[in-house]
């Protein structure tokens, strides 16, 4: 068993590996919103309140060509709506929380403490303080996305674009999926949600990103039929 | 209007955190749902990596863009490596080796 404090640095040193992606991307994050013309103050109060990278760039590129604040909010809202997937994932090991302690841990969820904290949880699902993991892992990358935003701010068109940092992205998330690459049902579900990200990019309100998934977890249940 | 945008985008972005966590019973989901949630993460991740690597200023790269090749280059690292620094790094590095030296 361990304690708190064990789960919660493990939860850390989860993701650690994963700040060689998210601060490049912070980086890009805040000098983008500079580069755009909004305020610096606007631009980093966004980290708090929304805390949602990919999001927080495609609402101000909205704003800045012309869009209506509705359609920025809802392409938000769409692009977020996964971590309703995470959340379903780890209500389970979550379940056990009061009821404040769930809205507050809540807010950290984000896609690479989710995906860390959920491997460390499908090994360990005994453990009594599992959220401390999670605590460790979101915690984590939440003080790291404040810090690379706010450099981003700062130092804003000093960033040089051909150095295409964006490209950290993909990369941290291939990482995380890469193993699973050994199983031929996970390939399935990958090139599924994959394919479909492509063939639907163009959907509105960037909905792709919650589309592809529903069509892959739906081939990932015809999956799980022929299985049995 | 930006501000109180935000903050609406905020809350919003909160709930789609909170609602499966706090506010939906998980005895409601059956069996089989669970058993497919098993596969979220391959499910949800492909739609930032492949977007990430094909997809430039909004339009396909081409076959011969330097993305494909770093991404590549990440997958077999990552695969045999197992070390998440690796692959970033290697995919990185071998982008910027094509940007930059050829």
């Amino acid at each position: 068993m361990f304690t708190k404090k064990q789960l919660l640095i493990k939860g850390l040193l989860s993701v650690a590996p994963h700040m060689f992606s998210v601060i490049p991307f912070g980086i890009v994050c805040g000098a983008i919103g500079i580069e755009l013309g909004f305020s610096p103050i606007l631009v980093y109060a966004m980290s708090i309140i929304i805390f949602g990278g990919a999001s927080q760039i495609v609402f101000l590129q909205l704003l800045s060509g012309g869009a209506s604040t509705l359609i920025a909010v809802t392409s938000v809202g769409v692009i977020n709506s996964r971590h309703l997937l995470y959340g379903a994932v780890l209500s389970e090991y979550l379940e056990k929380l009061s009821f404040i302690k769930k809205l507050l841990i809540s807010y950290l969820v984000v896609d690479q403490g989710f995906a860390e904290s959920n491997k460390f949880f499908q090994k360990n699902k005994n453990e009594p303080y599992l959220h401390y993991h999670l605590l460790g892992s979101g915690g984590t990358l939440w003080i790291f996305w404040q810090l690379s935003t706010l450099a981003g701010i700062i130092l804003g068109s000093f960033v040089p674009e051909e150095l295409g940092l964006k490209f950290a992205v993909p990369l941290t998330f291939i990482a995380i999926v890469v193993q699973d690459l050994k199983k031929l049902d996970h390939v399935i579900v990958m090139i599924t949600c994959g394919l479909s990200s492509l063939l639907f990019f163009d959907a509105p309100f960037k909905s792709y990103i919650i589309i592809s998934p529903l069509i892959a977890l739906f081939v990932a249940a015809l999956v799980l039929r022929l299985k049995k | 209007m930006t501000w109180s945008s935000i903050i609406f985008a905020g809350i919003i972005t909160y709930f789609t955190r909170m609602t499966m966590v706090a506010l939906v019973d998980r005895d409601l989901l059956g069996e089989r749902i669970k058993a497919v949630l098993a596969y979220v993460p391959s499910a949800v991740f492909p739609a930032i990596i492949f977007p990430g690597i094909f997809i430039t200023d909004g339009a396909f790269i081409e076959m011969n863009d330097p993305k494909i090749f770093g991404a590549i280059v990440a997958i077999l690292v990552g695969y045999f490596s197992r070390n998440v620094i690796a692959t970033i790094l290697s995919g990185l590095f071998s982008y910027w080796i094509i940007i930059f030296l050829l």
